[in-house]
């Protein structure tokens, strides 16, 4: 007998959660309704909302619109149901997030150690002359944003540095320089 | 699949391979795939397919043929010849000559030091098989290991097996992996769960990245053969985000796996489950420290935490849990298919077996070896790497990363194992190996690595946190003629309190680059100091005032 009673309130529990969880998602719309969003709602459902795939749902964000502003942490915090102030602090916590829009082109220098002692720094400083803005800025026209990275892997070609996703090795700032004005054109 | 099953598509696929007369392989891992090989592989498939010959020569792009600085490589029926700095111009020359002598100036040398002084073990598959097929993993004698282990032996002798083999942690610190396993199957609880490092984060390393873009199924079967052992049903692949390409093959070879019924549920016809997912890093080196790791898989930051309990009895959601790394679960099927003894047979009396290295820096022969323990320092950098280019004098060569220390030339013809490593002051670490010729600068090295620190540090304990930073400064303040000697003492204060009072494996080693160059080239902290210059000329010193 007990052991039915304890069924049915299983049961009732389960249907209980899964109808506050519908009720919670139903209302909780995205930022805007650009189509980009249908992919970030497409992962979170994917993965059950849970908060633990937090770190997750901001990779979809950041893969789809490129960086993550306010209205998305607000927006992930509710529908994974997680404070906001975890939301940020996870955010915040990886390099790999960024909150500012990158600009219309990257170059991501890296700087591991094999990359460092063959002369990352004098590609840092050729960009730093050139285009007037050190790691983790972006010119004021938005053109171009200055990466590092601490290792790309690509040791036996260094230095290194990729530009919009493509990788290029054994470097001098005057061969990175043009491969920038190759980009911009 | 069961295991007649397996043994059919062994032969299916060995005799697919046989029906073609020639075999042109092409190195796509990330090191010749940034020297374009993808165009390469189009330009010899346009090749081929313009002179008909499709149905003799086989053209196949395959994991990491070791030799990164040469790339894009090309090898040719099984590695018999290889080409090297392949142009996708090349092309029509390459297929034009399989029936003939081969293409004089695009020739390397498959005898040199560099690939005959290797002993390949984790790196087996790697370079020998196209890492997106499940059936070439297979030919090799992929997932048998796995078969025998689920239809012959009891979970506790593949532990057994693991701890007779004398494997240890491949990550750094060597802990003994046959113990760490044992503990999670003693660990009381029905859940638990397997965990795989992968995220590599040390710079100059990137031996793992390797192994999961070369052979991603080795590392399933190591991890499935783990969870049967432990009592896991539950694995989780963290890897970094910054490897786009290993995260891909990855997931093409989860798909693959669990479809051939080698993953997922009643594996191969038993009563054993086992499921794999992966979890993205998002670029935070302290991630690579278990605790720390496993806060991140749960969705918070990646801080680490006290230990004991250590993730064995206290880990994933509270379960017991086993982590490894990558280099570790890819040696675990081959201990099995050949047996404890023989992997026993290779190193030293204390290391086991092989480390995969990532030599890179002042060496001519950039790229991945896999040597076994006990050989030592020079036999790597100057007969495998081939020594120093430019005719320049070798200073030191850097192992561990952040966390390791810098080896100067006496101690050249000391053995590779982790005893050794640690009383030079170094530590065996994840892999990578970076050599430095004299045109490097200890301190600057030491400031570099501190600064690395610095900015990796998570900030919940205080030595780290607070400990990195004023030791980066007073490295600044040293390499740009501004430092003292009581700078020097209290650079060396720190160094000992950081050590000795931080919570993880982060803070304990970070002083590891400071207190290595100090102990070998102490000169040239002098040099700064008192002369107020930089033997080597790479730091900024400015001339001084004089009143």
């Amino acid at each position: 007998m007990a052991r039915v009673h304890n069924y049915k309130r299983d049961l009732f529990d389960n249907l209980l959660k899964q109808a506050i969880s519908a009720m919670i998602h139903a209302k909780i719309s995205p930022p805007s309704d650009d189509k980009r969003w249908k992919i970030v709602e497409a992962t979170m459902r994917r993965q059950g909302y849970v908060p633990s795939t937090l770190i997750e749902a901001l990779h979809s964000i950041q893969e789809a619109f490129g960086f993550l502003d306010d209205a998305a942490l607000r927006y992930v915090s509710a529908a994974l149901r997680v404070p906001p102030s975890r939301v940020y602090g996870v955010a915040t916590f990886y390099h790999f997030f960024t909150m500012r829009p990158p600009g219309r082109h990257t170059c991501v220098v890296c700087t591991g150690t094999a990359c460092y002692i063959k002369g990352a720094p004098a590609l840092l400083k050729a960009i730093e002359n050139n285009f007037g803005i050190k790691q983790g800025e972006t010119t004021p026209d938005g053109e171009l944003s200055l990466l590092t990275a601490r290792c790309i892997g690509s040791c036996s070609l260094a230095p290194a540095a990729v530009f919009d996703g493509q990788v290029g090795g054994k470097l001098e700032p005057a061969a990175m320089l043009e491969r920038i004005e190759r980009l911009q054109k | 699949m069961t295991r007649e099953e397996l043994d059919a598509a062994v032969v299916t696929e060995q005799e697919r391979s046989q029906s073609f007369r020639h075999h042109v392989d092409v190195c796509i891992a990330a090191g010749c795939l940034s020297s374009q090989s993808e165009v390469v592989l189009n330009s010899l498939r346009t090749e081929i397919r313009e002179r008909g010959l499709e149905k003799e020569c086989a053209l196949r792009g395959v994991g990491c043929m070791g030799l990164c600085k040469a790339g894009p490589l090309v090898a040719l029926d099984g590695q018999a010849v290889m080409y090297q700095t392949v142009a996708p111009a090349d092309a029509p020359e390459i297929i034009e000559s399989l029936d003939t002598a081969p293409v004089e100036r695009l020739v390397c040398p498959v005898n040199m030091p560099f690939f005959n002084r290797q002993t390949r073990i984790a790196l087996e598959n790697s370079g020998q098989i196209d890492p997106e097929r499940i059936e070439e993993y297979i030919a090799r004698g992929g997932y048998s290991a796995l078969a025998e282990a689920l239809a012959e032996l009891t979970p506790a002798q593949v532990v057994e097996r693991i701890t007779a083999s004398g494997l240890r942690g491949r990550g750094g610190a060597g802990y003994p992996t046959g113990l760490k396993w044992s503990t999670v199957v003693k660990a009381p609880g029905s859940q638990k769960y397997v965990i795989c490092n992968a995220d590599e984060g040390d710079p100059g390393a990137f031996m793992d990245r390797s192994v999961l873009e070369s052979d991603p199924h080795r590392l399933l079967e190591g991890m499935a053969i783990a969870g049967y052992a432990v009592g896991a049903e539950q694995g989780y692949i963290y890897v970094r985000a910054e490897y786009p390409l290993a995260i891909k093959r990855l997931k093409t070879a989860i798909r693959q796996a669990v479809r051939a019924d080698v993953l997922g549920t009643t594996i191969m016809g038993s009563r054993f489950n086992f499921q794999v997912d992966l979890r993205i890093g998002a670029g935070a080196f302290v991630c690579g420290e278990e605790t720390a790791l496993i806060a991140s898989i749960e969705g918070g930051r990646g801080l680490p935490r006290l230990r004991p309990p250590y993730p064995a009895e206290y880990g994933l959601w509270g379960k017991p849990t086993l982590i490894n790394n990558v280099e570790t679960f890819a040696s675990v099927p081959v201990i099995l298919r050949k047996g404890s003894e023989w992997f026993a047979g290779i190193g030293t009396g204390k290391s086991k077996g092989t480390k995969v290295f990532a030599l890179a820096g002042a060496v001519q022969n950039t790229g991945l070896v896999e040597v076994p323990m006990g050989i030592t320092l020079r036999e790597i950098v100057f007969d495998i790497g081939g020594g120093i280019p430019g005719g320049k004098r070798f200073k030191a060569v850097q192992t561990g990363g952040p966390s390791g220390g810098c080896i100067p030339e006496a101690y050249l013809d000391q053995p590779v194992d982790f005893e050794t490593l640690a009383q030079l002051g170094s530590i065996m670490g994840s892999g990578g190996m970076i050599v430095m010729d004299e045109t490097s600068c200890m301190v600057d090295v030491a400031r570099y690595f501190m600064d690395f620190c610095r900015t990796e540090s998570c900030g919940k304990c205080v030595p780290c946190r607070v400990g990195t930073v004023h030791m980066h400064n007073l490295l600044t303040k040293i390499s740009e003629g501004q430092a003292t000697l009581d700078d020097l003492a209290m650079l060396e204060e720190l160094c000992d309190l950081v050590r000795h009072t931080s919570l993880c494996g982060l803070g304990q080693s970070a002083p590891n680059p400071v207190m290595s160059t100090l102990r070998y080239f102490r000169d040239e902290y002098l040099a700064h100091i008192q002369d107020k210059r930089c033997p080597a000329g790479v730091c900024h010193i400015a001339p001084e005032v004089t009143a």
